[in-house]
């Protein structure tokens, strides 16, 4: 293989590892723009999701899109009810102890998985022909990679949808642009709230189950990294803001293959870490981030 | 401010001495738990909870299979053991404090685990001042037994050392598979699968290869694809991973899906159904590893049935590994004939020929054990012993 | 002798006999090994809990990366006594400033940020500090580095506790402190009343992150080796934790923060499987009924049995 032929190579894996960052960021974003919670559960949540996804698929015997579609509907559902439980109480606490409850229901979720489906990896049962590859020249593009390329990019265009054209979506930006007015004209502000966490975290589930089946293994701590590259890839193209959140998802996934791939995968973090922070220096407000001046 | 602005200094000595209030109390209440002269007490420190828990559980599993076994044979002379569970949440200094609670509190005998190396060589030194011998399952590092050149008195490990299985894949890859270049693709962050890699380089280039390549990833790495695209430009005629089988399942598995179709090699780590499952039946032919026993050994087949029973899945290697350290400390305990720390030491050190669940035991001077190996073949979904190495 | 001295001299004697009863009932058995080890971390965990509390409580600034600065601390104390056979005091003093001077020149760069993305600019150059340092084959890399003298002892972590939070309670109450408790209230209207921001956020950055290396180094020689995966983010979500559990902007709180946090953990010990889960729902329910912590922004001298107690009766009100 020659140089250019391996920068495709890595662009291609890169690209893929970046989709899910992207459907994992999207949430982050969504909740971050409507309450200002660094949702540091939503990890987590993309975990229990490739949980559910992996009983549907192991136990109940279905498919892969039946399965990420349950998964999807009770993980949103889960993601409005840790909303309900642990952080309408604290609507108007400072955002500190929000951020901590937040915390402290990702150590929740992580450890009750663990007693629960105990520490040791699940893998996914072969669902998708794992040998389908395309050959193009002589790059490889796998079967599973172009799926999750697909339904992250289904699933981009259906929220954009959501959040620009319907009448939640236009409720969600009014809430996330100034809650008070909003409320004022006569918009619930809690059930817009909740219908965010539902939406981000259905977005997150999607993500686990697309690992679960890309990597075939699952764990209760798998959440951790991603859910933190997750966090970096919305800042770093602009927390609120979903084109970022999407493009900051592939950026990230694309340094990361080309670190790896040219460099070290011992320094792939500390590399995604060192622009990010480059990036917040020159551009304090991601990529896409509108520049929010604080007045006095 | 709205209070004194001499508050604080007095602030904090109160909060001082709410603290030495509280603990004064506590401390003295845990020290003296009632010794029952009827049972022995075997302190099993693992990860149960944390990033390496899957490690920790699979072997504390096989040590409770072990423990189980005995009680419901009649305990050691008349006595039950009683197995105390301690959980290092897989960090290093908790480690070290869960270990202290087992000895200072719960007055184990004797220490079982962790799994990984680190936290042994962490525990070491509380352990030695009370003079509590550890039984390491699964630690390799020669470092855990065998300090600048001084033998812990204390440590004794149940399994192989690194240098050994290096070398048999080192072999193996030269004069089996006939390769002339290799690549090493090695997890960064354990100390396990680093002393392996240097080892497999250096006895692998010794015998007249030559390694190409070396890469490294972490653990918990999901994506392994750029480095493999990588490593895949070097056209080597095998690859070498010594790591544990979550990775190497990944690895396998896209190494794979990226065209990289040479023999891959491994180590013990590799030893749990998991890697077939996570990477494919297909992707895993044409991979080799050494690992201590093949479930098609008749003497294993006792283990391998209770171990089934008890638990509904087949072991993998660390429960395995659990189940020889259960087996070495109660032949132990056997000819100490009494639980105390230094003759129970002795007796470990003295261990020979034990049959455990594995294969035989013997204990060398350096507190290693010697014992069998094997090298299976993954081939059609099974597993067939290539080469056998006894001792 | 003022009343500032007077009260100061009534804590050091009050200190000083905690001190003499603590390590009294340690030397004579009372406090069991495993309590023993339990009081150094509590110690330990005071330490970085107030420092982490000069940066995020008192000046305001969110910052997620108080376990980087540990690591250096831990590391460079470490190497210090071990190959270098340097006293532990020089090893421990170039520890905090070694973390210390990384903290001035992490933070005039970083500093500029705000908020949420200061937080995560922090939190990323912690996790850089540790791949680093994973990637230092003289350190032993991800292994760790093992071999470390067991120097930490209840005497070095009681008056290294001490001193923090002596100079930190000085810090806060200086002209210095008073401009970062205004730059936590409103930085753009501290600015307007001509307080220099960038310098005073560096300062009390760099003097938190000193404590913090200060800190790493007691951990360092507790244990008998230090791998960097003892210093990951998670840490320091735990040091933020202790300080908003305890009270942010309150040293008091921080105290209490730190020791309830490892002392729930402590006697925990005994129900591994539900040690975590136990404490992410006290964490939980502790934000429902106390957000501001449980001291707040109060110090324990400010409640009244306490001030006539410290003050002889007299009342300054």
């Amino acid at each position: 293989m020659d140089f250019m032929s391996q920068v495709v190579q890595q662009l291609i894996n890169g690209v893929s590892l970046g989709s899910i960052y992207a459907l994992i960021a999207l949430g982050y974003t969504m909740v971050y723009g409507i309450i200002k919670l660094i949702n540091f559960a939503h990890g987590d949540i993309y975990m229990v999701g490739a949980y559910i996804g992996f009983f549907a698929v192991a136990n109940a015997g279905l498919g892969i899109f039946p399965a990420l579609i349950i998964s999807m509907v009770l993980t949103g559902l889960l993601g409005c009810l840790v909303e309900r439980v642990a952080y309408k109480p604290l609507r108007h606490a400072p955002r500190i102890s929000l951020l901590i409850t937040a915390i402290g229901v990702s150590f929740f979720l992580e450890y009750a998985s663990m007693l629960f489906v105990s520490p040791t990896p699940r893998t996914f049962p072969e669902i998708f022909d794992s040998s389908v590859a395309y050959h193009i020249g002589e790059f490889i593009v796998n079967g599973q990679q172009l799926l999750i390329f697909a339904i992250t990019f289904v699933l981009t265009v259906l929220l954009t949808y959501i959040v620009q054209k319907t009448k939640i979506g236009k409720a969600m930006r009014a809430v996330s642009f100034d809650t008070e007015t909003a409320q004022l004209m006569g918009i619930d502000a809690n059930r817009v709230i909740s219908a965010t966490f539902g939406i981000g975290s259905a977005l997150a589930a999607a993500g686990g189950v697309l690992v679960g089946v890309y990597y075939n293994s699952i764990d209760p701590l798998m959440g951790i990294m991603p859910g933190l590259k997750a966090f970096v890839a919305a800042v770093l193209g602009g927390i609120g803001s979903l084109p970022g959140a999407v493009v900051g998802g592939l950026i990230l996934g694309v340094i990361e293959a080309f670190v790896s791939g040219f460099l070290s995968s011992t320094f792939r973090d500390a590399a995604a870490f060192a622009i990010l922070i480059l990036v917040l220096l020159f551009r304090p407000s991601g990529i896409f981030g509108r520049d929010a001046q604080e007045k006095v | 401010m709205k209070f004194g602005k001499k508050g604080r200094m007095a602030a904090l000595l109160a909060g001082v001495m709410m603290l030495g209030g509280v603990l004064t109390g506590c401390g003295g209440g845990g020290g003296d738990k009632k010794a029952d002269t009827n049972e022995i007490k075997i302190g099993a420190n693992f990860e149960l909870t944390g990033n390496v828990a899957n490690y920790g559980v699979a072997t504390y599993e096989g040590l409770e299979l072990a423990i189980d076994e005995i009680n419901a044979a009649g305990g050691i002379n008349g006595k039950k053991i009683k197995l105390i569970k301690a959980d290092t949440k897989s960090e290093t200094s908790e480690a070290v404090n869960s270990a202290t609670k087992l000895i200072a509190d719960d007055k184990v005998k004797v220490l079982v685990g962790p799994a990984t190396t680190a936290p042994v060589i962490a525990e070491t030194q509380v352990a030695t001042e009370h003079k509590v011998p550890i039984l390491a399952p699964c630690a390799t590092s020669a470092k855990v037994t065998v300090d600048n050149g001084k033998v812990q008195p204390f440590v004794f490990r149940s399994c192989f050392i690194d240098p050994q299985q290096g070398d048999v894949m080192a072999k193996f890859a030269k004069e089996n598979l006939k390769a002339a270049t290799a690549v090493v693709y090695f997890d960064s962050s354990s100390d396990y699968s680093k002393s392996l890699a240097q080892v497999f380089k250096e006895k692998f280039e010794a015998a007249g290869g030559k390694v190409l390549m070396e890469e490294a990833f972490v653990q918990k790495d999901q994506d392994f694809k750029a480095t493999l695209t990588k490593l895949k430009t070097a056209n080597a005629q095998v690859m070498f991973v010594p790591a544990y089988y979550e990775e190497v399942g990944k690895i396998v598995k896209q190494a794979r899906e990226l065209g990289i179709t040479m023999p891959i090699l491994g180590t013990d780590g590799w030893d749990d159904p998991k890697v077939k499952d996570i990477a494919g039946a297909d992707a895993i032919n044409n991979t080799f590893f050494c690992t201590h026993y093949s479930d098609k050994d008749a003497e294993v087949k006792p283990f391998l049935d209770a171990f089934n029973k008890k638990f509904g899945h087949a072991p993998n290697v660390f429960a395995a590994l659990g189940y020889d350290a259960g087996k070495v400390l109660i032949d132990a305990l056997k000819r100490a004939g009494s639980d105390d720390s230094e003759k129970l030491a002795k007796a470990i050190a003295e261990t020979k020929n034990l049959k455990a669940g594995t294969g035989t035991i013997s204990m060398d001077a350096n507190h290693n054990p010697i014992k069998q190996a094997v090298i299976l073949e993954n081939k059609n979904g099974g597993r067939e012993v290539v080469a056998k190495i006894v001792p | 002798m003022n009343t500032s001295q007077k009260r100061d001299t009534v804590m050091l004697a009050l200190g000083l006999v905690i001190f003499a009863v603590l390590y009294g009932l340690m030397e004579t058995g009372v406090i069991g090994s495993f309590w023993k080890l339990n009081i150094l971390i509590i110690g330990i965990n005071i330490i970085m809990a107030a420092s982490l509390n000069l940066i995020n409580g008192y000046t305001g600034q969110f910052s997620l990366g108080h376990a980087g600065f540990m690591a250096v601390g831990a590391y460079v104390s470490v190497v210090l006594t071990t190959n270098f056979h340097l006293p532990f005091l020089a090893a421990l003093l170039a520890g905090g400033a070694a973390a210390g001077a990384l903290g001035c020149l992490i933070g005039l760069p970083t500093l500029r940020l705000s908020g949420d993305y200061l937080a995560i600019a922090t939190l990323g150059l912690s996790e850089i500090i540790r791949i680093v340092l994973m990637n230092i084959q003289y350190v032993g890399g991800a292994a760790g580095f093992s071999g470390i003298p067991h120097l930490t002892t209840f005497p070095w972590v009681f008056f290294s506790l001490l001193a923090t939070l002596f100079i930190i309670k000085n810090f806060v109450n200086s002209t210095h402190g008073r401009a970062c408790i205004a730059i936590r209230e409103n930085e753009i209207a501290a600015e307007a009343m001509g307080v220099n921001t960038t310098k005073y956020k560096v300062m009390a950055f760099t003097i938190g992150a000193a404590f913090a290396g200060v800190a790493g180094g007691l951990f360092a020689h507790v244990f008998y080796i230090i791998t960097p995966l003892s210093f990951t983010f998670m840490q320091s979500f735990n040091y933020l934790i202790m300080v908003v559990l305890g009270g942010l902007g309150s040293i008091t709180g921080a105290i209490a923060g730190a020791f309830v946090v490892t002392f729930i953990s402590a006697i925990l010990a005994d129900w591994p499987e539900y040690r975590m889960i136990i404490y992410a729902l006290a964490l939980i329910l502790l934000m429902f009924y106390r957000p501001q912590g449980l001291f707040g922004y109060m110090e324990l001298t400010s409640l009244a049995p306490f001030k006539r107690f410290a003050k002889g009766g007299k009342d300054n009100g």
